[in-house]
């Protein structure tokens, strides 16, 4: 019986499907329409202490490859948080939520309250690359990674990931640290830097400039990236950047991740991609007698 | 896929105080019901119904920020940028339609009133705070049957509310289809009034906006993408809404009552 189930770090999943931070995923209605349409897991909005508006707009840069964004972080704000998780709970899938924060102090302060939120799991943004003092200004730094996950762990019996930015040379170290100071699963990558400009207006787009690419535009660098680590680390690695049908995400699967998230192509694919990636998937393993999706896990390395 | 494009302005209609329609040249073909997403460099992005859908787009801005307090100002051969068109539109009725436009809310109800292209099964109902502000009224009488307006001080038609209107000619008269814009609580009243009298409609409705484009989820109504699987709704749609006249999210996704 060919079967999409796979577990993530005690994490068990319909199918290795997840929905990426940052798309759709700011209230409950959200989170349980885009687990109805098919994401074996749910990922929310980045969530800091406070309520933040994020950027003016432009925030957003539409390309033929993927989008450029600088949203800035917008989010309610961890207390008024509490009612969207409330009102999730009873998700057909699991809700992992999903933290920015500026100290490890206030990583675990806001992963403590996921866990009593009723989060699955944790997701530590390390990787947000256009918001001043958080993301990757911390997660470029081995030292800091390791201090915020440990502070994290200290305080949550939940599994706690890190999703990591491929802007940087270190990235396996930054992994390594993370693995080292006891984090539970690698996702990887958030959106790559970038920039787009109006040649009439002769200006960047974006109000904050500089944004983070993100689509299939990014695939190849994700995918690398997921390779690497995968010969890197011992514990399992989610797979981001520019997952559109069923054979980006077996790529990604083939490379080494356990499973991927989807973000982008929830707006230029649509909500059912994710009924689409796993009707594809499951097509594949049969023509090709995979059992499970964890027999394809990394199978590009042997 | 929606690029981002430099449009110049070529003409600039003040329709009245602090409402200006800018029209400019654009290709993409647009449906009644849909918007862009204006670009003035420095100030904003802003959803814009399209009120005229012809290859000389047009927008109809009411000044009520600093966006488009600045949209008010330009002048022609000013640029501006634009990406989409984005959202469904109003899927164009069969039959009589009863049309109900509140405020700048005939701007998106004009373009599908034409598109109907049939003057002599379609009513439009305008409803604005007073007589300055009823829009679009020449074009509203060109393409429909009649044309009646209420204001709230009754400087101009009767004094009342356009859903006091509606009510009354569902009364009076057989229609096919409603279709409605206008602020929120008038379009729940609007919704009632409807379901009272077994008559369909589609409304458009307003949402904070940040990317406009299905991603990031700022302008969901219980869950639902206004900039993607809306900014039009059928009734069937809207009776399911919690939020549906009741409340809305601010810039930060916080809930807040309408």
């Amino acid at each position: 019986m060919t079967s999409l189930k796979v577990e993530v770090a005690a994490l068990k999943l319909s199918n290795p499907t997840i929905l990426a931070s940052g798309v759709m995923d700011e209230t409950a209605a959200s989170l349980l329409n885009m687990a109805r349409a098919g994401a074996g897991a749910v990922v929310t909005k980045s969530i800091g202490s406070e309520p933040r508006k994020g950027y003016p707009n432009p925030t957003l840069v539409e390309l033929d490859w993927g989008y450029i964004n600088a949203m800035g972080l917008p989010n309610p704000g961890i207390e008024a948080f509490a009612e969207e998780m409330r009102l999730a709970r009873g998700c057909p899938a699991p809700v992992i939520g999903s933290i920015f924060a500026s100290s490890a102090k206030e990583f675990s302060f806001l992963a403590s309250k996921m866990q009593d939120y009723g989060a699955a799991a944790v997701e530590l943004n390390l990787s947000c690359p256009h918001a001043k003092g958080y993301g990757m200004e911390l997660g470029v730094d081995p030292e800091m990674v390791s201090a915020v996950v440990r502070e994290v762990k200290s305080v949550c019996s939940i599994p706690v990931f890190a999703k990591l930015t491929p802007n940087t040379h270190q990235l396996m170290e930054v992994a390594k640290a993370a693995e080292a100071a006891g984090c539970d699963a690698i996702v990887a990558v958030n959106t790559v830097k970038a920039m787009a400009i109006s040649v009439e207006m002769r200006r960047p787009i974006l109000s904050n400039k500089g944004g983070g690419l993100s689509g299939p535009a990014i695939k190849p660098i994700g995918l690398r990236c997921v390779y690497d680590l995968h010969s890197t680390l011992n514990i399992p690695i989610i797979g981001v950047g520019g997952v559109e049908d069923w054979r980006d995400a077996v790529e990604y699967i083939m490379a080494g991740a356990s499973a991927v998230q989807v973000g982008s192509a929830v707006g230029r694919v649509g909500l059912n991609v994710f009924e689409l990636i796993c009707t594809g998937m499951k097509e594949f393993m049969v023509r090709e007698g995979f059992e499970s999706v964890s027999q394809m896990v990394g199978v590009a390395h042997e | 896929m929606n690029k981002q494009r430099i449009v110049t302005i070529t003409s600039v209609t003040k329709e009245a105080p602090g409402i200006t329609t800018l029209r400019f040249h654009d290709e993409i073909k647009v449906k009644p019901g849909q918007f862009y997403m204006v670009w003035l460099p420095r100030v904003d992005e802003v959803p814009m119904s399209v009120s005229y859908t012809s290859v000389e787009k047009g927008i109809t801005v009411k000044e009520v920020g600093e966006a488009t307090r600045a949209l008010g100002k330009l002048k022609i051969r000013d640029q501006i940028g634009i990406r989409g068109p984005y959202g469904n539109g109003y899927r164009i009725p069969k039959g009589t339609v009863l049309v109900a436009g509140g405020g700048t809310g005939m701007a998106s109800l004009l373009p599908a009133v034409e598109a109907i292209g049939d003057p002599g099964r379609v009513d439009v109902l305008i409803g604005a705070k007073t007589a300055g502000e009823v829009l679009l009224l020449d074009r509203a009488r060109k393409a429909s049957r009649e044309v009646h307006v209420s204001t709230d001080d009754g400087s101009m038609g009767r004094k009342g509310t356009v859903v006091d209107m509606v009510q009354e000619h569902l009364e009076m008269k057989h229609y096919d289809m409603v279709l409605g814009c206008g602020p929120e609580r008038m379009l729940s009243a609007l919704l009632k009034a409807c379901d009272e009298k077994s008559v369909k409609c589609q409304l458009s409705l307003e949402r904070y906006m940040k990317c406009g484009a299905g991603l990031c989820g700022s302008c969901v109504i219980d869950g639902i993408r206004v900039c993607r699987e809306g900014p039009v709704f059928s009734s069937a749609e809207l009776r399911k809404m919690k939020e549906f006249g009741s409340s809305k999210r601010d810039e930060c996704g916080c809930s807040v009552k309408l």
